[in-house]
This record gives C-alpha cells, sequence and structure tokens, in this order.
C-alpha cells in the first residue's frame, strides 16, 4: 500500500531531520559511558577510610593487623568502649581471649556504620591475623620466608570456556555479563524512548486535529502502523550508527596501544593456538589485552546483533502499539496520559528488573521463565543471548521466546488498531482501561 | 452525484443519524444545517469514509460508495481541523495531497498554483506555528482542494477568517462548484447558506426536518408579510382584510389574512387615495426558520438509549 509508505517516510523523515536525533545517538552512549564511569569513581572513592580501635585481650594483634588505606587499626593503650569516639575511631573492635577450638564472639562497636563490604573485609583480616599468629607459633617458618611462599604461589589463573562437542572456545564470564547487561538495558531504553515517541506523536495528532484531516484520507489503522513503523526505523537506524559508533572507537582504542605491547599480544595468540598453556613470562598488560581481544573475537557477534534486532522490533512493536493507543484516548491534558501509562510501564520496569537478577544465573528458571513471557522476553532475553546461544540459552527457548513474542505484538497491534480508530476522533472524554476494552473488543 | 438513502448510525447512548436521506447534484452547492450534536458530524464522517453506516446506502457517481477509493475524490475540511505545528508548510501540502493520491510532481505542481493564487508563495519553508489562526485557516481549505476532489465537504470553513479572506474562499467555493465539483457545506452561519447554497437539508437529532432549495424552503415557509411605504397611510386597517404588525411613520408591517392575496390590499390603500411608496413581500430569513424549526426541540441533545 502507497499510503502507508508514504506516512513510514514522513514520521521518519521528519525525525531524522530533527538535530535533536543527531544529539541524542552521540549524546546518549556518552552520558550512558560518563554514569558508569561516575558510579564506578564513586563507589571507589565511597570507601572511606575508617579509623578502628582495637581492645585485644591475646597481646598479639598488633603485630598481625595491618593497617592500609582502608582501614587504620589503632592499638593505644587508653583506648576504651566510653571514649573511643573522641580519639577519632569510628568503632571499636574488642578481641577477648581466643581458646584454640573454641568458637570465641569478637565483637565490633560503632557509632557510624560501616558499610558491609568493610565488615566483610574486617572479618577476612583479623581470620588471616589469626592463621598467622598460628602459623608463626606452631612452627618456626621466618616471615619473610612466608610471604615469598605466598607471592610464588600466585602462578595460576582460571580461564573459562564453553563446551561445544569438538570445540571448546575461550569465554569470558565478565564480558558475557556486561554485554548482557548493556544488551537488556538498552532494550529497555530504547522501547521507553522510543515508545513515548510514539504517544507523543499521536498525542500530537490528536491535539492539533489533524487527525481528522488526515483518517479522511487515509484509514486509522495505517496511519497507526506507518507512524510505529516509521519511529521503529529511526531507532534501528540509531542502533546502526551505534555499531559503527563502537566499531570506531574500538579501532581508535586499538590505536593508543604501543606497539610493542601488540606484538606480545599477538606472540601470546601463537603461543595459545599452539596448546602452549605459559604465558607467564609475558608482561600482565599484555595478557589482559589478549584475554579481552579473545573473548571479544569469540564471542558470537552476529547472534547478538540479529537477536538485538529481532527482540528490538519485537519488544518495541508490542509496547508502542500499547503506547499508540493510550496516546488516541488521551485528551491535552498530560496527566491523563500518566494514569493510564502506568499498567505499560510497570512490566517493562519489572522486567528490567528481573534481567538484573536474571542475568547472576541466566539458565536458572527465572530467566528461563522471564525469557518466554512476551512481557518481559526482549529484555531478559537479550541479557541472556551472549552466554552462548545453543549452550546457556537452548536453541527450543530462543525460538519459543521469539514465536510467543511474535504472536503478543500482533495481538497488541491489532487490538491497539481497534483502539486507537475510536480513540482518535473522540474529544472531550476522558478515557478509562474500562472504556478502552470496550472499544477494543466489543465494537 | 452523491445519494445517501435511509443512512443511520446509532452509537450505544444515542441515535446519532436516524434513517436521513437526500442527493446533492453535480456542481451544486449543498447546505447541511443543524444545531449542535444533531448528527451533522456523523453524517459526513459517514460520507467520507470514516465511519461505516449501520444501514442504509451511499451512492457515489452512480456507484457504491468505496472508502478506499473514492476518499481521493472527496475533499473534507473537518471542523476540529488543524496540520502538524512542526512540518513545513510546503511539505505538509505536499504530504497531504499525496496522501490523497497524487503523484509527487502533481503534488508538487497543484501546491505551487494554489500558492500562487492565493499569494502564500512566502510561506513554502515556514511552519505552522508560525502562521497566524487566519493564514492557517487559508492553508487549510487549500491542502482540502489540491488534489481537484469531485467532492468537498467543509465544516464551518470561514469560522476565524477576515472578511477579505473570507470572500476570497467564498469565490473559490463559487469557482470550483462552476467547474463541477459539488460542495457540502455545514455551518450554523444562515447568512452565509443563504448566501452560497442552492439547496439546503436541516436536520435535527439525527433527523432531516427539512430538504429544498433556499427559495423554496422561504416560500414554505412564508407568513404573508409584506412591508408597506405610503403617504398618507390609511386612518383605518381593516382587521379582516390585514393585521398591522408594526407601524413605523410612513410604513406599516402587515399581514394578509388567507383569503385575500396582495392586490386586495393594494387596491384598499388606492382606495384610500393612500400614495404607495413601496410594497415588498417579507420572506423569512433563514436563520428565522432554523430557530422556528429547532426551538421548542431541547436545546441541547439528550442522551437516550437506543430502542432496537
Amino acid at each position: 500500500m502507497n499510503k502507508i509508505g508514504l506516512i513510514i517516510r514522513r514520521e521518519y523523515l521528519t525525525r531524522i531531520r530533527n538535530k535533536t536525533f543527531l544529539i541524542s545517538t552521540f549524546l546518549l552512549p556518552l552520558v550512558i559511558v560518563l554514569f558508569i564511569a561516575v558510579t564506578v569513581f564513586l563507589a571507589m572513592k565511597g570507601r572511606t577510610s575508617h579509623r578502628i580501635a582495637v581492645m585485644d585481650q591475646n597481646g598479639y594483634f598488633k603485630d598481625y593487623l595491618k593497617s592500609d588505606s582502608t582501614i587504620f587499626f589503632d592499638f593505644s593503650p587508653g583506648i576504651d568502649t566510653l571514649n573511643y569516639p573522641e580519639k577519632n575511631c569510628s568503632a571499636i573492635l574488642i578481641i577477648p581471649v581466643l581458646n584454640e577450638g573454641q568458637k570465641t564472639i569478637y565483637r565490633l562497636k560503632y557509632k557510624k556504620q560501616l558499610g558491609l563490604s568493610n565488615v566483610d573485609d574486617l572479618e577476612k583480616r583479623i581470620n588471616s591475623a589469626i592463621t598467622d599468629h598460628l602459623i608463626y607459633t606452631r612452627t618456626n617458618i621466618t616471615r619473610s620466608r612466608l610471604d615469598s611462599i605466598r607471592a610464588a604461589s600466585d602462578i595460576g589463573e582460571l580461564q573459562t570456556f564453553s563446551d561445544e562437542g569438538k570445540k571448546s572456545q575461550a569465554s569470558s564470564q565478565g564480558l558475557s555479563y556486561a554485554v548482557g547487561y548493556a544488551c537488556g538495558f538498552l532494550i529497555y531504553l530504547l522501547t521507553f524512548i522510543y515508545g513515548a515517541m510514539v504517544m507523543r506523536g499521536v498525542m500530537e495528532e490528536k491535539t492539533s486535529r489533524v487527525a481528522e484531516v488526515i483518517v479522511s484520507s487515509v484509514k486509522p489503522f495505517p496511519l497507526m502502523l506507518g507512524k510505529i513503523i516509521g519511529i521503529g526505523a529511526v531507532g534501528l537506524t540509531q542502533f546502526l550508527l551505534w555499531i559503527v559508533l563502537i566499531i570506531v572507537l574500538f579501532m581508535g582504542a586499538q590505536a593508543f596501544i604501543p606497539h610493542e605491547l601488540l606484538q606480545e599480544v599477538n606472540h601470546i595468540q601463537q603461543a595459545n593456538a599452539m596448546g602452549n598453556a605459559q604465558v607467564a613470562q609475558s608482561s600482565e598488560a599484555a595478557r589482559q589485552i589478549f584475554v579481552v581481544k579473545q573473548s571479544i573475537q569469540n564471542t558470537n557477534w552476529l547472534m547478538i546483533i540479529g537477536c538485538f534486532a529481532y527482540y528490538f522490533i519485537g519488544g518495541y512493536l508490542f509496547y508502542a502499539s500499547l503506547f499508540a493507543a493510550v496516546g488516541s484516548v488521551v485528551n491535552e491534558d498530560p496527566q491523563e496520559a500518566q494514569s493510564l501509562l502506568l499498567p505499560i510501564t510497570m512490566p517493562i520496569i519489572f522486567s528490567f528488573l528481573i534481567m538484573s537478577i536474571a542475568i547472576q544465573d541466566p539458565g536458572g528458571s527465572l530467566a528461563v521463565w522471564s525469557s518466554m513471557i512476551p512481557f518481559s522476553a526482549p529484555i531478559v532475553m537479550m541479557a541472556r543471548i551472549p552466554y552462548g546461544v545453543p549452550n546457556t540459552v537452548p536453541v527450543w527457548q530462543l525460538l519459543l521466546s521469539m514465536a510467543l513474542l511474535a504472536g503478543c505484538f500482533l495481538f497488541s497491534v491489532w487490538m491497539a488498531g481497534k483502539i486507537y480508530r475510536t480513540g482518535i476522533l473522540l474529544y472531550g472524554k476522558k478515557p478509562t482501561w474500562k472504556t478502552m476494552w470496550k472499544w477494543a473488543f466489543k465494537a | 452525484m452523491l445519494e445517501v438513502a435511509h443512512l443511520k448510525k446509532y452509537f450505544t447512548t444515542q441515535k446519532a443519524v436516524d434513517d436521513i436521506s437526500f442527493r446533492v447534484e453535480k456542481g451544486a452547492i449543498f447546505g447541511l444545517l443543524g444545531p449542535n450534536g444533531a448528527g451533522k458530524t456523523t453524517l459526513i464522517r459517514m460520507i467520507t469514509g470514516i465511519f461505516y453506516p449501520d444501514e442504509g446506502s451511499i451512492l457515489f457517481n452512480g456507484k457504491k460508495f468505496e472508502a478506499d477509493e473514492d476518499s481521493a475524490r472527496i475533499g473534507y475540511m473537518p471542523e476540529e481541523r488543524g496540520l502538524y505545528k512542526k512540518m513545513k508548510i510546503g511539505e505538509q501540502a505536499i504530504y497531504l495531497a499525496r496522501l490523497k493520491g497524487l503523484s509527487s510532481s502533481d503534488a508538487q505542481r497543484q501546491v505551487k498554483d494554489w500558492f500562487v493564487r492565493f499569494e502564500m508563495q512566502s510561506w513554502w519553508n515556514k511552519k505552522i506555528e508560525d502562521l497566524s489562526k487566519g493564514m492557517a485557516q487559508k492553508l487549510q481549505f487549500v491542502t482540502t482542494v489540491l488534489h481537484r476532489p469531485e467532492l468537498i465537504i467543509l465544516d464551518e470553513p470561514f469560522s476565524g477568517l477576515d472578511p477579505v479572506n473570507a470572500n476570497l474562499i467564498k469565490d473559490e467555493i463559487f469557482r470550483l462548484a462552476s467547474e463541477g465539483a459539488s460542495i457540502i457545506f455545514s455551518t450554523h452561519r444562515m447568512e452565509q447558506v443563504e448566501e452560497i447554497c442552492d439547496h439546503i437539508i436541516l436536520i435535527n437529532k439525527g433527523n432531516k426536518i427539512l430538504d429544498g432549495t433556499v427559495s423554496h424552503v422561504k416560500q414554505e415557509f412564508k407568513e404573508n408579510l409584506f412591508r408597506i411605504s405610503a403617504r398618507p397611510l390609511p386612518v383605518q386597517h381593516p382587521e379582516n382584510l390585514y393585521e398591522v404588525l408594526s407601524n413605523n411613520e410612513e410604513m406599516l408591517t402587515i399581514r394578509i389574512k388567507n383569503g385575500y392575496g396582495p392586490n386586495d390590499v393594494l387596491k384598499y390603500f388606492i382606495e384610500q387615495q393612500s400614495g404607495i411608496t413601496a410594497f415588498t413581500e417579507l420572506l423569512p430569513s433563514l436563520n428565522e426558520i432554523f430557530i422556528k424549526l429547532v426551538e421548542g426541540t431541547s436545546l441541547s441533545r439528550q442522551f437516550q438509549p437506543k430502542q432496537s
């Protein structure tokens, strides 16, 4: 149909030509990167150093509990549970006499919360202080000797491989996690951004009263579909631009790696290909680059990008048609949209929450089920796919999830079309879900 | 060219259009009148293919009306109208013309022609939000008739227009009609209807209550009122012959009683040695007819459950 093409063209071109499109395409990744950088920075900075007073009744912790930048242990003799705040300590650790073979409770009293990671850290330090003390008192090993044994023993490194029958692929759990999270987050973000864009577009047509003019030339359904497809195409364009941007950035980043380091990386690559596991002699930096490079090379990007496109389109069609239905029934008052939007935005936000849990255990039952249910499938499934398709996500799960999503968006587009048809021409009536339901299924 | 027969459209809360029939001839300017909520918009939406009628038929050029094909031959300017605010005016006009099935080059040419005719060339790269209400209205009219529709439906086309631009559009309406387009003109402004329309129908509460040419309708509703000026006026007015409604110096408004005609009155005046200077029949204005017909029915339409 020629007319729907015209509508798609208009929707697409007016948005692509808009300056905000270019700005958002290049600014959004920047904002995301900045956001991540700032959170990491704050998290690092957030580890404020604590001064902890110690009341030790054993007398030996002084030698083994080591202070560092995050925790400083104060063994001043006069300190007690009453005066530690005056001595600038945020907490006091009371270690009673420890008897061997008997669980003893040592206590930490504080005025200011230390935070969970600090407490874990503290416990680890105390335990290793006890171990150290026992090693020294039971054996006659010297401290320097023990330290050198420790250093020499740090030679193993765990590499994970995903078992694919004939060959096994080196994989990186970390990278899969990062890519999965990024994919899920992007789908979440794009669904919101473009869904809201569809809704605003429909509301614009209704409030500017152009709807009835257009509807006298085109049926409402192609008008709605044209708008959804046109805006979806804008989203895909943005997605493609991002891929290009990432590739360019990646190439750019490689250019900054010194040449010698790259050669070293190549060396490891060759050594690894020959089954040589001895990589210890190469430098730490080269080894890390090698791991990143290898896991990037071993990730099935085509599969990820293809699935991303499918789940973006499917999830977008599903949610955008609901957004369009809401846009068609509201009048000028944005407040009305707010309350009607809740049943649409809740599942999206829920899916995102489920995704951040499911990604910890991508093969678990929560992950499997929520990636089947069409409401959450686009976000959750996209977070699972980077872990590997035939292994973490069986093919049948992927196909079933895709089929269910397709069925669901066909249904939602059909239903939204019926609501839209009536809503777009109706002014001044306060919409409810009940009337929308009636238009969708009774009219 | 348009024939509407026994059209019905019931909504859950009311009978919006209840058995309306009429026909519009080629080249005619047809007035569709009615109070607010009479069902005009619903009727128009059925003719433009936006709604399907529940019952009845619409014949377009003698064939059954098919919204998909025939919408290209209809130009509709709704009462609730507007254009994309952020879109450039030239592009917008071309877009709307192409939605009506014009090819790209055709649309381009038509839009340019009309912009020249209405002196809007300088608007091409402007946006709607830069236009005044009157200018936007003019543009809206242009976009309605761009594709040379055979049937043009105008709902309150003059609202918001100054007299100069209203005249411009009025002239265009006459020109389009003389070139063979049929025009359905829906309004509350009766003086415009008297001026423009050949044929009118009046609908109220979903029913057609009046149908005919303007002069015919006026004849039908005349009340034998005449205005007579004479010097001197007769001293006595025979009550069996006529009734004086108002007496303004040397001008009388009279209603001639049944059984008598204007000649009887004139004869009486002559006999009374009264020098007649003017004698005219007073025909009711459409406004008066409209009010007379619609008054007494409740002003705003009550919602009533349909009875089936």
